[in-house]
């Protein structure tokens, strides 16, 4: 295992409401290692986007977020001011959307928007130079003819390529951190195939880190290394992937898993999770998930549970975790 | 077994430019008139027997809502024949379309924008009820209209609320007891859980399923994701460009894909099985625009096993083994190269 590049240490986004405060992020902490692909999982509403928006402090009012570290390559940048974190964000932290339609500008250019990366963080870079390295962007992404593309525009694009264009504006910097939103959610599934593979080797051959946030189980048993689930904007579990995947220890993770149709299997019916997420205005006491847990018992109502360790590296929030994957 | 839908060479085409000021274009110093004609659907058929899930599988734009929205005729065919239960519908009038229409009902794909949001779920479901006169009084209408509530899995209380005091997965249960409320035989499912998160994707086709022995139902499927597809239906079409280019009984088609394509969309689709990304069947490119389509196999230029005849003639669906139907000039042939790329997943 590298060393450690990112680590999260009790993080809090709250937004402060009308109606009143909702825990969009909720006292979580997480570390990735340096080369490592981290999956963070969950359903819509579950606080994982928020989490990455907390980290680049993109959390806008009424939101605020409170942690107390937040170690990035050795540095705090929790406490950086919006002038510093400039720096850090594309350059050190990139992002890629989760919407490639609407997150490139439309009245530019490719080559003006990559360039714009280029100007921000690798100053003194002639005009040619650019032209170049914006070429060698591009080709590395698999858009073809690079040359003849650069003075296109994004709606010349389809989906697929645009969120190509987009990984290469965010691999224009060299970032060691590329935070990923939902990157293939828009796209078809071939697309889908190839832009995961694009990512796989772009970050193996970068030697970058890469967060990728989905609500897809599949994607993450692809691609990631370790794996997080968030639920109601906590970590329900956490661990390695085949912990995960393959031993998942938190009902809601094998409520989850046992959701998902398997092309391999025949079966009658889905096992379902119950009910739905609850309001975030609203949460029950104890823990958040026993109104819609099978093995849910008194205590779960009343107490909120603690993370306990299962296995190496392998932690838990659950009273009663189940053991080995059912 | 009677065949509830017919659906024979369908074919359904968008002319962009309708205007003639349109079509006038300026190239290469001179005027010239272009029409521009989007082909959604090409010489599509199926058949589908009452109690059976057919589905239409396929990548965004390949055409299969646009058949589904033709089959119901909420647009105008080109060209084909519809046939619902033995009876041609294809260039009905209207007026004569409406028992027709109570019998075929569509779930939509979009929780949020498929409801009146000036309405109250009970007046949602009651007004077909009544529209079609299934029920004496309104009293009745509204007692079935809650049976139905209940049936899908909300309660009595929820009635009298809006749509938008409903959460994604709440709202696609109003949806799909709207369809019911007029007693149809056959339903139109387009995407009906794409928009929902996992959890209630289950909750949902748990619910389709066991309507569709309750009531009897027989149901057209839209839908791009295959574990999805797999678990629900018992034949499936696969499209591409707007036609179908594989279509099979579903163990058939997942244990033996015959069409590149199949493979292709197979191989793509991740699943929690597997651990490792499959590099090897990647396709190449993207979809080309269905204004101006390939000649010959629509497929054959990003199909790896493409020969000079692919580019030439339009292959045939032809039936490779006993309701096996695939359209590709390579499939079935006796140790063929189609054969030989490895694609199926095992059940």
């Amino acid at each position: 295992m590298g060393k450690t590049l990112l680590q999260v240490e009790h993080l809090r986004t709250y937004f402060h409401t009308f109606r009143g405060v909702v825990k969009a992020v909720d006292d979580i902490s997480f570390s990735l290692d340096e080369g490592q692909v981290l999956g963070i999982v969950g359903e819509s509403g579950s606080g994982k986007s928020v989490t990455s928006f907390s980290i680049l402090k993109l959390v806008e009012s009424p939101g605020v977020v409170q942690s107390q570290r937040i170690l990035f390559n050795g540095e705090d940048i929790s406490r950086k001011n919006e002038k510093e974190m400039m720096k850090i964000r594309g350059k050190d932290i990139a992002m890629v959307f989760q919407d490639p339609m609407t997150s490139l500008n439309p009245l530019y250019t490719i080559e003006k928007q990559i360039t714009e990366m280029l100007d921000l963080h690798q100053k003194g870079m002639s005009h040619k130079e650019k032209r170049e390295r914006c070429i060698q962007l591009l080709h590395m992404v698999g858009i073809p003819n690079p040359e003849d593309r650069l003075k296109s525009y994004p709606h010349q694009f389809s989906g697929g390529m645009r969120q190509r264009v987009i990984i290469a504006i965010a691999l224009a910097a060299n970032p060691k951190l590329i935070i990923a939103d939902e990157p293939t959610t828009a796209l078809d599934v071939t697309i889908q195939a190839q832009i995961l593979n694009l990512m796989d080797r772009l970050v193996k051959e970068q030697n970058a880190s890469l967060i990728l946030i989905t609500h897809d189980l599949a994607v993450v048993s692809q691609m990631a290394d370790r794996v997080i689930v968030m639920y109601c904007g906590k970590i329900v579990e956490s661990g390695s992937r085949d912990d995960v995947i393959r031993r998942a220890s938190h009902p809601y993770t094998v409520g989850l898993l046992n959701s998902i149709p398997r092309i391999s299997e025949e079966q009658d019916r889905l096992e379902s999770i119950p009910g739905m997420v609850p309001s975030m205005l609203d949460l029950p006491q104890g823990c958040y998930f026993a109104p819609r847990c099978k093995y849910c018992q008194e205590i779960c109502r009343t107490q909120a549970p603690v993370d306990q360790t299962v296995g190496e590296g392998h932690t838990v929030c659950c009273h009663f975790p189940l053991k080995g994957g059912d | 077994m009677s065949r509830i839908l017919q659906v024979e060479d369908l074919i359904q085409e968008f002319d962009l430019t309708q205007d003639l000021l349109d079509r006038i274009k300026f190239k290469h110093g001179r005027f010239s008139v272009e029409q521009q004609v989007v082909h959604a659907v090409n010489h599509v058929s199926f058949e589908i027997e009452e109690g059976e899930v057919f589905s239409l599988v396929g990548e965004s734009g390949c055409g299969k809502s646009t058949t589904a929205r033709t089959v119901i005729r909420l647009q105008e065919p080109k060209s084909g024949r519809i046939l619902f239960e033995g009876q041609d519908i294809t260039h009905r009038k209207l007026k004569d379309l409406r028992p027709i229409r109570r019998q075929m009902q569509m779930i939509f794909q979009d929780p949020y924008a498929s409801l009146n949001p000036r309405q109250k779920v009970l007046d949602i479901l009651t007004e077909p009820i009544l529209f079609h006169k299934l029920a004496p009084s309104k009293a009745a209408a509204e007692e079935k209209a809650i049976y139905l509530l209940e049936r899908v899995g909300l309660s009595a209380e929820q009635s009298n609320r809006y749509p938008h005091q409903f959460s994604g997965g709440q709202r696609q249960r109003i949806g799909i007891a709207r369809a019911l409320a007029v007693e149809p035989k056959f339903i139109i499912a387009d995407e009906p859980v794409s928009a929902l998160d996992v959890s209630i994707q289950a909750q949902i086709l748990n619910i389709l399923m066991d309507l569709k022995d309750e009531f009897g139902l027989s149901y057209l499927f839209i839908a791009h994701d295959l574990s999805v597809v797999k678990h629900i239906s018992d034949r499936l079409g696969v499209m591409y460009l707007g036609t179908i280019v594989e279509r099979a009984p579903k163990r058939q088609l997942f244990q033996k894909p015959l069409h590149p394509y199949t493979k292709a969309l197979f191989s793509a689709a991740p699943t929690i099985d597997e651990n490792k990304l499959s590099q090897s069947q990647e396709l190449k490119g993207e979809i080309p625009s269905p204004i101006h389509l390939p000649s010959g196999c629509l497929f054959h230029d990003r199909c790896p096993l493409a020969r000079p005849e692919c580019a030439q003639t339009m292959p045939q669906l032809r039936e490779v083994e006993p309701e096996h139907f695939v359209a590709c000039h390579l499939a079935g042939a006796e140790g063929s190269a189609a054969d030989s790329v490895k694609g199926g997943i095992c059940l």
